[in-house]
């Protein structure tokens, strides 16, 4: 069994729970946020029991972040791995006549989404961390709203949303299918996965945005 | 039709090549791609140069060894065969052909266009066979009842000619494609029952051993594949390596 995880396609079918889990977790975020466009209220109960919840605190959020640190760390480690595999490149190589330009360029639409993850942890993450254990201010469940609405304020952050959103959704153009393909899930069905494939690399980053243009434009 | 081709030279394994031009007139549309290398060596040859290496046997798709990667594509711009099928009626007149050997570190360039693709042979002496008493009391294969489905996607996996277009065309020089039609062609059937575990986990370590790339499920391979391999062999080896793994 440690054999298999040391193998090529062990590693691809961790890639593809770790990429599984993070799409699950991505719609559970779409979800709690999505809520502060219709109602304050519910927003702020939403994210105060995600908050303070210790399942979500303590089992969900370390698995989270072991996820996506596994996840990149091996999709820079296969990269590299794959770029010593292929030794000497081709003068003229049509990729294009082939495969897609998103299933080619995961690597960099990943490298992407990293820089866009390090800055979004720096916005709320860590402040959230810092308000609830390191300052350990007595808990407000009545903060989230004012919180998120205020980081919206700067055009620049709204931009760099976008943008960050618009790599998410190139990843999950090919990945959301790639994700079953590598856990061995048959043809089938393949038809099914790319059809929800598309309308998940584009529902959920949109989603995204939508939120983050309508708190900056709902405020001025 | 006049061409120019920009072919890969190198002289033996150990030195370094270089791409380098050559004219070739009068070439007919009907020429396979191969008959008008043949034409070029025949200009070489006559005027005292080295001609160009490259591998080929059957000429007629099913051996594999014609491997060439034509203006960025292995086997060239058309879709289902190979080098020694593909027709000059694909090209223009006036137009530059660039035609490089297979590209992959475990495909090691041999003389020109010619590559080493050993390493698929090693692959399958490390599990694509099934063992068969021969002592003259063999089964005959058609007493073992097989539905159409299994035989004629087994069938489909069996087409695979071993030729490496998959290595060559893959952006990760992945072999997934080969060795999930070969760990296909026998789990489908009863007779690769008996062997069904120790067949995929050798067969993926040894590709793993020779260096080969991690699927990235481009389908890349797929599209080039002169035999139409499915990714769906990929997936079906990925599940018979999860059962041999947990079992
Ligand atoms: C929320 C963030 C992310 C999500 C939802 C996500 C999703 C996915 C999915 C579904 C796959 C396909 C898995 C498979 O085929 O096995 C994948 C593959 C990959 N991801 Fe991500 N990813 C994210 C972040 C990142 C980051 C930060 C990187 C950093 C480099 C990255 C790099 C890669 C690479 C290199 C692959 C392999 C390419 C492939 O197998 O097609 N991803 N990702
Ligand atoms: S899978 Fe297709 S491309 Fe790969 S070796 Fe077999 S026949 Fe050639
Ligand atoms: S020479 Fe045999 S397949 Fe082309």
């Amino acid at each position: 069994m440690s054999g298999f995880f040391k193998s090529s396609i062990g590693r691809k079918v961790a890639m593809a729970l770790s990429a599984l889990f993070l799409m699950f977790f991505l719609i559970i975020h779409l979800s709690v946020n999505i809520t502060s466009v219709f109602s304050k209220d519910i927003f702020n109960v939403a994210s105060h029991f995600m908050g303070t919840n210790w399942l979500i605190q303590f089992i969900m959020q370390p698995v989270l972040i072991f996820g996506v640190v596994y996840h990149f760390v091996m999709g820079f480690v296969l990269e590299l791995k794959n770029r010593k595999a292929v030794g000497i490149t081709y003068a003229k190589n049509n990729g294009a006549a082939n495969s897609t330009w998103m299933s080619r360029n995961m690597i960099y639409s990943g490298a992407f989404i990293l820089i866009f993850l390090v800055i979004h942890f720096l916005d709320f993450w860590i402040p959230e961390v810092k308000y609830k254990y390191i300052d350990v201010i007595p808990e407000d469940p009545n903060r989230y709203y004012e919180e998120l609405v205020h980081k919206f304020v700067p055009i620049w952050r709204v931009a760099l949303y976008t943008i960050g959103f618009i790599f998410l959704s190139l990843h999950l153009m090919h990945g959301f299918k790639s994700a079953f393909q590598s856990i061995g899930i048959p043809s089938i069905r393949k038809k099914i996965f790319q059809t929800c494939g598309k309308i998940f690399a584009i529902v959920v980053p949109l989603g995204f945005i939508v939120i983050a243009l309508f708190h900056h434009f709902n405020n001025h | 039709m006049n061409l120019t081709l920009k072919i890969w030279r190198q002289k033996d394994a150990s030195s370094k090549g270089q791409m380098v031009n050559y004219k070739v007139n009068d070439i007919s549309e009907h020429m396979s791609f191969l008959e008008m290398m043949d034409v070029l060596n025949e200009q070489l040859v006559n005027s005292g140069e080295e001609p160009v290496a490259f591998d080929h046997d059957c000429r007629e798709g099913i051996c594999g060894m014609c491997s060439m990667y034509i203006n960025g594509e292995a086997h060239g711009p058309d879709r289902g065969v190979t080098t020694c099928q593909l027709h000059m009626r694909m090209f223009k007149d006036g137009d530059t052909i660039t035609i490089e050997p297979f590209r992959a570190a475990a495909f090691p360039v041999i003389k020109d266009l010619v590559v080493d693709r050993m390493a698929f042979e090693r692959i399958q002496q490390a599990g694509g066979y099934i063992s068969v008493n021969t002592s003259g009391n063999t089964q005959d294969a058609n007493s073992i009842p097989i539905s159409k489905h299994a035989a004629d996607e087994a069938m489909d996996a069996a087409t695979c000619i071993g030729c490496g277009a998959c290595v060559a065309t893959c952006k990760n020089s992945s072999a997934m494609l080969f060795v999930g039609a070969k760990v296909s062609q026998y789990a489908l059937l009863p007779q690769g029952q008996v062997e069904a575990s120790d067949r995929v986990l050798n067969m993926v370590a040894q590709m793993d051993l020779e260096g080969f790339g991690n699927c990235t499920n481009t389908g890349a391979c797929e599209v080039e594949c002169p035999k139409g391999i499915s990714l769906e062999n990929i997936a079906r080896m990925n599940r018979e390596l999860m059962k041999a793994s947990f079992k």
